[in-house]
């Protein structure tokens, strides 16, 4: 009968491509399969959940790279407003990574914080199937349900350590912005949705530039969608809130909220640039441009004076966020808009792994050293010479030296937005330039610190890692050395079919 | 076969045997000190083989032309490749830079600096060198960028950790300086890329290679040439250091331990210049010339505020490092003249000076290491106490000072030569001031020389280190808690190590025509361009 019905209301059945949904199908059926798994194991076997979830994620990092190796072309289903295309697959790839190295990051820290131990891999599992679908919606609706899909889950995340005050403030502070920032965003949205009449972000595309000219209705939504997800890649001035929860939440989860929250923003705005206004290149390009250069120098001028180490990596992760801007203020002109969008796709890339290895050592020294005091990092080569030149590595990455990742990452950005030959390029790659300089500054200071000063209270007992912490340490490390020796192997493998999928 | 009997893979093997040797390295336990010596220096030693092996197997007839020269896909998206090649110019850079390491590494034997740790020390060497050798093989922009950079931390580490009391400020000094640079430095590369592209009729031939830059690089306006020539400038200027951007140099000599002063002054201060002759000259010709007047004025207020500074000082280390501003001025006064006479002359004194200086910090070294001072006042009749290294020290004082019959005066009195005629379109009378000016100069390192050695070495030792079991002595043993009775002559791992520089020095300073003959067609085919 309920087919009949469905039938009357002209209701077709759409077309399921399985095989481009399996990643999402597999992480769905592993949230149920770890929340289910959780009331069946006693409290001592938890850890059985961190062991599953990673499985999970692999699980539904295979599909990616079956359909990777197929490389047919773009898979649109329902309507085109879910793609899978070499841009979606090599994202999804990225974020199912991060989720792993994350699980391997949270494994000890969650099992000795004593509570909610299964609910933790649920909420990140449901955080990383909201940034895989981010990466695959092409429809406001869509983009949006994504973005709450990751969030909620990272607000609670966030908040984990519940008998820690600094904690719970982390949490709030995220839920009240974020909240506020989607609340921006959704009516944004609708007045795109209002003047174009459309969700579909390709045909609000062709209809806000097919009129030539804009309404202040068009800018406002613009600029009220990019002001929303601003909050998201936590840029300044809307920033406010990234110290105080990267510092507040535990360590893992500020990894994950620094590289992959911050990368699904990234995604997110991509996609609105490059289709939902591609030509309205005069109203995000001053934005972007003003953003971006604010970005890079508060981020980098504030982190000059921190001497916690994990806010000194929020400012770190906030000025690294005004580098990814920066190809986006050259993204509307012809001649950069495809290396822009290499250049931000490869940018997220290498700084997930390097930061994700930082956070790793962080993590790593903090559980002798119980602080996060820069100055607990002093003497560090003398007990860990392992982890401080690891440490090292990530670092001098950050900074952009070679031969480790972060190079190219910033050679990215510049090689895009020089190529735009336009004044607004010229003007954000010397400050980018500049900027680039004074991050090395707080950069050493760690350097300086683990290599040059004398150990804290004379403590030189070994650090002792715990292997899903040397995992993630040996998986971080090698992707940093190798993405800066051979950077072309991401170059192979997709990033080159990057743009086919936005019709460049 | 055709790779084996070209023997493409020498330079690569001669740039990644150290890295190979960090590999055995990093696997041998800390406290094996005699292992992890051992294999650093047969590392060393084999990198120098493979280095002397590529020099015999050079073809001389045509040092103009790129040997073993090879060309590989690298990162294919930004267009970068592997491309690598030896000339005239690089040819002796190349295996200076070898020689060095080896004898640094020899002399560390037992001179590992406080606090210790052979392994990492050693390793840090090792790194440099591949950085090193593999910028002057470089003949892709972005190759050269990368090992240009390689060389940063393992420099920095080498100050910052076993550097002297000032040592975290010198080092961090250091980085930011030359990070500076180098971030302009790299704006300009790609966009003297992406202009070169834009203007070429066949863009899908661009690449990063130094060949499409010497091609197209002429092409390029005139004002966006000055301004991309501008972030090159920086980049090699505080690199090199020329005067403003010096400040860096003279606290990071005096910071850093020995073996890292040697380096630095041997090999890494030649990256800048060798940076200004093998890119900023030849891929941008028309702002070359626009610039060179001020890197001319730069050059000979770097000679005459270097060897004003070298009066000034107080330190000996600090005052050898002065001299190495005074010393590069020469060079980029060579430069800047932008004839074959003069970049010659250039060439020559970078190596020249790397032979000199580098023997200079050595010596600063064991005097250190000796008297545990190198305040001048406080050092005196060294040629009494230990007439030896004395001898040594008045025979690299007499060579950097240019004495002619050694190898410093080729560098500079052919520079100073050069500028009396420079290349067309540049102001005769502005240069030939300036060559007065720099012969000045000349007769001020003479006297900061000569000053130094008549303060350290002539009349009685000071009673502090005085002679050993007087009465003076044991009151100045009791005074001076630092005070050792180790005052002794060379030792046999310095005989060892300093040998082959003293050598080198002579023979080069009697029959120059050895090096000259081999930059010479190379030199002369990159300035065919400012003949015109």
């Amino acid at each position: 009968m309920i087919s009949s019905l469905l039938a009357a209301g002209g209701f077709v059945s759409p077309h399921v491509d399985y095989h481009a949904l399996a990643p999402e199908i597999v992480l769905g059926g592993g949230i149920c399969l770890v929340l289910l798994v959780d009331l069946f194991v006693s409290d001592s076997r938890r850890w059985i959940l961190a062991t599953l979830s990673g499985f999970v994620l692999l699980g539904a990092f295979l599909p990616v790279v079956t359909l990777g190796v197929i490389g047919s072309d773009v898979r649109p289903m329902f309507d085109g407003r879910y793609v899978i295309d070499n841009f979606s697959l090599v994202l999804k790839a990225l974020f199912l990574l991060t989720g792993y190295v994350v699980v391997l990051l949270s494994t000890n820290e969650i099992q000795e914080g004593g509570y909610h131990k299964g609910e933790y891999y649920v909420m990140l599992l449901s955080s990383i199937l909201g940034m895989v679908m981010m990466a695959s919606s092409r429809d406001l609706i869509s983009v949006f349900i994504a973005l709450e899909f990751l969030s909620i889950p990272a607000y609670m995340m966030a908040a984990w350590r519940k008998r820690d005050l600094k904690s719970n403030e982390a949490g709030v502070k995220y839920y009240l912005l974020g909240v506020f920032a989607s609340a921006v965003m959704l009516y944004g949205m609708s007045l795109l949705y209002g003047v174009t009449g459309s969700t579909k972000l390709v045909e609000i595309g062709k209809v806000v530039t097919g009129k030539g000219k804009f309404g202040g209705i068009e800018v406002m939504g613009i600029v009220f969608v990019i002001v929303g997800f601003a909050f998201k890649v936590s840029a300044v001035p809307f920033h406010t809130w990234a110290p105080d929860t990267y510092e507040g939440a535990p360590t893992p989860v500020t990894a994950f909220l620094s590289v992959a929250s911050k990368a699904a923003g990234f995604v997110a705005l991509v996609l609105l640039v490059y289709l939902a206004f591609p030509q309205a290149v005069d109203v995000y390009r001053p934005f972007f441009w003003v953003m971006a250069a604010l970005t890079m120098t508060v981020g980098n001028v504030v982190a000059l004076r921190q001497t916690n180490i994990v806010r000194l990596l929020a400012y770190s992760s906030i000025s690294q966020g005004g580098f990814i801007m920066m190809p986006l203020v050259v993204a509307g002109s012809t001649r950069s808009a495809e290396a822009s969008l290499r250049a931000i796709v490869v940018y997220l890339i290498i700084y997930a792994a390097t930061n994700l290895g930082a956070f790793a050592v962080v993590i790593a020294v903090s559980r002798k050293t119980r602080s996060g005091e820069i100055s607990s990092f002093g003497g560090l080569f003398s007990y860990a010479p392992g982890l401080t030149v690891l440490m090292t590595v990530f670092l001098a990455s950050l900074a952009g030296i070679p031969p480790f990742g972060g190079w190219y990452a910033k050679f990215g950005v510049f090689n895009a937005v020089l190529s735009a030959r336009s004044g607004w390029g010229y003007s954000i790659a010397v400050i980018g330039a500049v900027n680039a300089v004074i991050a090395t500054a707080y950069y050493v200071t760690i350097m300086r610190e683990m290599w040059m000063k004398p150990a804290l209270d004379g403590d030189v007992t070994p650090v002792r890692v715990p292997g899903s912490i040397k995992a993630a340490l040996a998986i971080t490390g090698v992707a940093t050395l190798l993405l800066g020796v051979l950077p072309g192997l991401i170059g192979h493998s997709g990033i080159t079919g990057l743009a086919g999928a936005f019709g460049l | 076969m055709d790779v084996l009997q070209n023997q493409q893979w020498l330079l690569s093997l001669g740039t990644f045997l150290p890295m190979v040797g960090v590999l055995v390295m990093l696997f041998i336990p800390n406290r094996d000190e005699a292992m992890v010596k051992g294999i650093a220096v047969l590392t060393a030693a084999a990198t120098l083989a493979v280095g002397v092996y590529t020099a015999a197997k050079f073809d001389y007839g045509h040092a103009a032309r790129l040997q073993f020269f090879t060309t590989n896909a690298w990162i294919r998206p930004i267009r970068a490749t592997y491309t690598i090649g030896l000339d005239g110019i690089s040819l002796p850079l190349y295996l200076l830079s070898m020689v060095i390491t080896l004898l640094v590494m020899v002399y560390s034997w037992d001179h590992v600096p406080a606090p210790g740790n052979p392994k990492a020390f050693f390793i840090l060497m090792l790194v440099l060198q591949t950085g090193m050798a593999g910028t002057f093989i470089a003949q892709d922009l972005i190759l050269f960028f990368v090992f240009f950079e390689l060389v940063l931390l393992p420099m920095y580490f080498m100050i910052g950790v076993w550097g002297g009391d000032n040592r975290q400020y010198a080092s961090l000094k250091f980085f930011l300086y030359t990070m500076f640079g180098s971030a302009l430095m790299l704006v300009a590369f790609i966009a003297l890329f992406v202009v070169t592209k834009n203007n070429s009729a066949t863009p899908e031939l661009a690449s990063f290679k130094f060949q499409w830059f010497i091609e197209n690089g002429g092409g390029v306006a005139k004002n966006t040439a000055i301004w991309i020539f501008a972030g090159m400038f920086i980049g090699f200027a505080v690199k090199v250091p020329m005067f403003p951007f010096h400040t860096w140099l003279p606290d990071a000599h005096t910071e850093a331990p020995t073996q890292g002063s040697v380096i630095l002054a041997a090999i890494l201060l030649k990256l800048g210049t060798y940076g200004f002759v093998r890119i900023a000259l030849p891929f941008l010709p028309q702002a070359a010339v626009k610039w060179a007047p001020v890197i001319g004025v730069l050059a000979v207020i770097g000679i005459i505020y270097g060897a004003l500074g070298c009066l000034a000082q107080t330190d000996m280390k600090r005052l050898i490092a002065f001299s190495s501003v005074a010393h590069m001025g020469f060079v980029m006064l060579g430069i800047s003249t932008l004839t074959t006479l003069g970049i010659d002359a250039a060439l020559f004194g970078m190596v020249a000076h790397g032979l000199i200086t580098g023997m200079l910090f050595f010596l600063a070294g064991s005097v250190k290491e000796r008297y545990h001072t190198l305040q001048i006042s406080r050092l005196s009749g060294m040629l009494k106490q230990m007439p030896r290294l004395g001898w040594i020290l008045g025979f690299c004082a007499m060579a950097s000072l240019g004495l002619p019959g050694l190898a410093g005066f080729w560098g500079e009195f052919p520079a100073i030569l050069s500028a009396y005629s420079p290349a067309a379109g540049l102001s005769q009378v502005l240069f030939r001031t300036l060559m007065v000016i720099a012969a000045v100069g000349t007769v001020l390192a003479a006297s900061y020389l000569l000053w130094l050695y008549q303060r350290t070495a002539f009349g009685e030792p000071t009673e502090e280190f005085g002679g050993h079991g007087s009465h003076a002595h044991a009151a100045g043993a009791a005074a001076n808690p630092e005070h050792h009775d180790d005052i002794e002559d060379v030792k046999i791992f310095e005989w060892i190590a300093w040998t082959p520089l003293l050598i080198a020095i002579v023979v080069f300073g009697v029959y120059p025509q050895l090096m000259f003959k081999i930059f010479d067609p190379a030199v002369n085919q990159l300035t065919a361009v400012f003949r015109k």
